[in-house]
């Protein structure tokens, strides 16, 4: 089959599966965080953590509790790393460096799953089961968590609350995440991925030679990994390894594993604040700026651009044989859309404009479709922007949903959108303005020279800011420099505009509901869908732009 | 203490009780019971697709690509070639990795030029005729598979090293070509550890 069938097949599969599933999984969200039917299970665990379920959080507790919650998954995080070798399970690892443990607590605990060691050689089953795989389902229901508090931020009337944290990252997991991860991770089981508690074997080759086959519980830990867009490896090669993903179909599994939720939480959207069509709206807005970037990705690779693509006559290196260029840029521009950050390829060695459109969909800021959660209310705040412009360009009052879009509510937009750009362009520049660091940055971490070597760097920024997690893997972060400026990056790209996002909501739940008139924006038609989508592409375009043509664009362009 | 600052104290120990049930549950209970179930209905799977020989010895999993070369990494012309490694020292289950370098990386394109001149004389074939898959390092470093062109273009060599006609063993590769899944999920294979599997079963 010709290698651009063969892609619109892919993408069609993965469209149609998620035509078909996300408006009952959309639902089902909905009916999760909008029932007062607690399971018995689920009260019985209130009371044992002291929470009375029925009790109501302003934003700035609501906030707290996702602080809480975040600083003490942090904590134990680092605390089984640094105890790693009293941990049963350890495969006889020794305990891992402070700076490390630290970068690694905190890039799963913010959803980011950025890894600056090779797990093989790191981690035991004891930190990647008891540590890393407990992150990735807490930090997904975080993600959650907000999402309905801000979707409560439009539907509450005059009313300070929006909900209770407590509650909500509870039923994300008992309702939606446990049960989808243990079938998932049954079918990929199924489908060759290992689960086991051997350990390494060694074995006798064909030829003679020894080999070392890895043992682990890989598909507990795969499935929650792409559900909750996470995407930490428990093998270094991450999805690429055959024995976290051996397959084309566990690979188009795995990519509508990670693509699920965020495209069903438009539907969730619609439902609870009874307009379906709003949320027809900010999935059809996910939905367009993702087909075109996957489209293009796979252009790149298919066209093979480059010296050593040209001279080995396609874009190999780095790429599995069973997936080939296609299922690779698939893969690759689905992980970096979505803030998964699961690689079943190194993007390291893709095209300079293949690679370059994986930074750029990070720098979209995650909002088509984005993480788990994170994705919804980036791509919320984005058309509270797009509806305020509208608004300027008549000289009308800007309202969303009915909620008036005021000097304060401007100003936390603002501040939202500005937060992960900072911290990407200013790192990034530190790295090269610094010269003792810029000498250890071209030195020790960048694996390429050049050009490729500055798009490393700037990838790691954009990745880690945007809770991405996936890297241009040449680079050697374990260092003092990234280890510190990367954890800040993550710690501050997750954080900082939650909390701008929540003072939003809590600032709508606030307000009257403003009667809809005949002068009122719509936010359903495809206008406003053009509107928002031309909104992310001119705010990353202005912001990214002239970094991007020091990086994979010259590279792009030279050859 | 504050209003404020003890409702703080009470949300963190609120975290710390739910983080630590979460870890019973997702963290122990969880991969226990993936473990149970996958071992209970795909064993095999679940332990690596392990493949045994006569003796009931493990020779290898066809999901991890093997090396099939002398001490010194050359070719030995009798098996079929994986591609280029680079986990470890090549196929090193216990270092997954690709070789991470760019599109421009002059070490890089030193390498594969310089592959292309071994693939070129061992098989007697024109560089042009080299597919990318048999030049250039899978992601993995342990990926068990080549393209079908790559594994044609090996089996008159491979017939000669065995004395063996080229039409049994070009039989043998067509036999072992898998398509994607469902013909589309992914690109067309040969086994190489498959192939050579049964190569050593006809001598």
């Amino acid at each position: 089959m010709p290698a651009v069938w063969m892609a619109i097949a892919q993408i069609a599969t993965l469209i149609t599966l998620l035509i078909l599933l996300h408006r009952p999984v959309g639902d089902w969200i909905a009916t999760v965080f909008s029932t007062a039917k607690d399971w018995r299970i689920e009260r019985g665990l209130y009371r044992l953590i002291g929470v009375a379920p029925r009790s109501e959080q302003s934003w700035p507790v609501y906030l707290r509790s996702v602080l809480a919650f975040s600083v003490v998954g942090i904590l134990l995080v680092y605390l089984l790393q640094r105890t790693q070798e009293l941990l049963p399970y350890s495969l006889g690892l020794p305990a891992v460096d402070p700076l490390l443990a630290m970068n690694t607590a905190i890039s799963f605990a913010t959803n980011t799953n950025w890894q600056s060691y090779s797990p093989e050689l790191t981690m035991g089953y004891a930190v990647q089961m008891a540590g890393l795989a407990v992150q990735n389902f807490l930090s997904a229901a975080v993600g959650l968590a907000v999402a309905v508090a801000v979707i409560r931020g439009f539907t509450g009337v005059t009313t300070r609350t929006l909900g209770n944290f407590w509650v909500d990252v509870v039923r994300a997991v008992t309702r939606i995440l446990l049960p989808a991860a243990l079938v998932a991770a049954v079918a990929l089981s199924i489908g060759g991925v290992i689960q086991n508690f051997a350990g390494f074997t060694e074995l006798t080759t064909l030829t003679g030679g020894t080999q070392t086959i890895p043992g682990g519980p890989v598909a507990s830990q795969e499935a929650i990994k792409q559900l909750g867009t996470n995407g930490g490896g428990f093998f270094n090669a991450n999805s690429a390894h055959p024995f976290e993903n051996p397959s084309g179909w566990t690979n188009t599994f795995e990519a509508f594993l990670f693509l699920l939720i965020p495209f069903s939480l438009p539907r969730t959207f619609g439902t609870l604040v009874g307009d379906r069509r709003q949320g027809r709206a900010v999935l059809a807005t996910m939905a367009t700026l993702a087909i075109v970037s996957t489209g293009l990705l796979v252009w790149a690779e298919l066209a093979a651009g480059g010296t050593a693509p040209q001279l080995a006559g396609g874009a190999m290196e780095g790429k599995e044989t069973r997936y080939g260029p296609v299922a690779s840029a698939i893969f690759a521009a689905g992980t970096t859309l979505t803030s998964t950050g699961s690689v079943n390829s190194m993007h390291d060695s893709f095209t300079a404009f293949g690679g370059g459109i994986a930074i750029v969909d990070m720098m979209l800021g995650e909002v088509a479709p984005g993480g788990v959660g994170s994705g919804l209310y980036g791509l919320l705040v984005i058309a509270i922007l797009a509806v305020f412009i509208a608004g300027l360009m008549v000289g009308r009052t800007p309202e969303y949903l009915g909620k008036r879009i005021g000097a304060r509510e401007i100003k936390l937009v603002g501040l939202y959108i500005l937060a992960t750009p900072i911290l990407v362009l200013v790192f990034t520049g530190l790295s090269f303005a610094i010269p003792t660091v810029r000498a250890d940055v071209e030195g020790t971490s960048m694996a390429n020279g050049g050009l490729h070597g500055f798009s490393e760097v700037l990838y790691a920024y954009a990745s880690a800011a945007n809770n991405n997690g996936s890297a241009f893997a040449g680079l050697t972060a374990a260092t003092p420099w990234f280890g510190t400026t990367l954890s800040i990056a993550m710690l501050l790209g997750r954080f900082l505009p939650i909390v701008f996002v929540l003072a939003l909501a809590g600032s709508f739940a606030a307000q009257r509901r403003v009667p809809t008139t005949a002068g009122t924006l719509p936010t359903h038609r495809p206008m406003f869908i053009g509107l928002v989508a031309a909104t992310v592409l001119i705010v990353s375009a202005l912001t990214y732009f002239p970094i991007l043509a020091l990086g994979p664009l010259a590279e792009g362009l030279q050859s | 203490m504050s209003i404020a600052s003890r409702g703080t104290a009470r949300q963190h120990l609120v975290a710390v009780r739910l983080l630590l049930i979460a870890t019973v549950v997702l963290g122990i209970a969880y991969p226990f019971t993936v473990t149970g179930i996958a071992q209970l209905v795909a064993a095999p799977q679940a332990n690596g697709s392990l493949l045994r020989d006569a003796e009931g010895e493990v020779v290898g999993s066809p999901l991890i690509g093997q090396s099939f070369t002398d001490a010194d990494g050359g070719a030995l012309p009798e098996w079929f070639q994986s591609r280029p490694s680079a986990a470890g020292d090549g196929y090193d289950g216990g270092a997954s990795s690709g070789s991470n370098l760019g599109p421009e990386n002059p070490d890089l394109v030193e390498s594969i030029t310089a592959r292309q001149a071994a693939i070129a004389e061992l098989d007697g074939v024109s560089v042009a005729d080299i597919p990318a898959d048999a030049v250039t390092a899978s992601a993995s470093g342990l990926d068990p598979q080549i393209s079908p062109e790559y594994a044609l273009l090996q089996a008159d060599r491979v017939a000669a090293a065995r004395g063996i006609p080229t039409a049994t063993v070009e039989a043998l590769v067509r036999s072992k070509i898998a398509a994607g899944d469902l013909g589309y999920l992914g690109a067309p294979t040969v086994n190489v550890l498959e192939l050579n599997l049964a190569l050593a079963q006809i001598g």
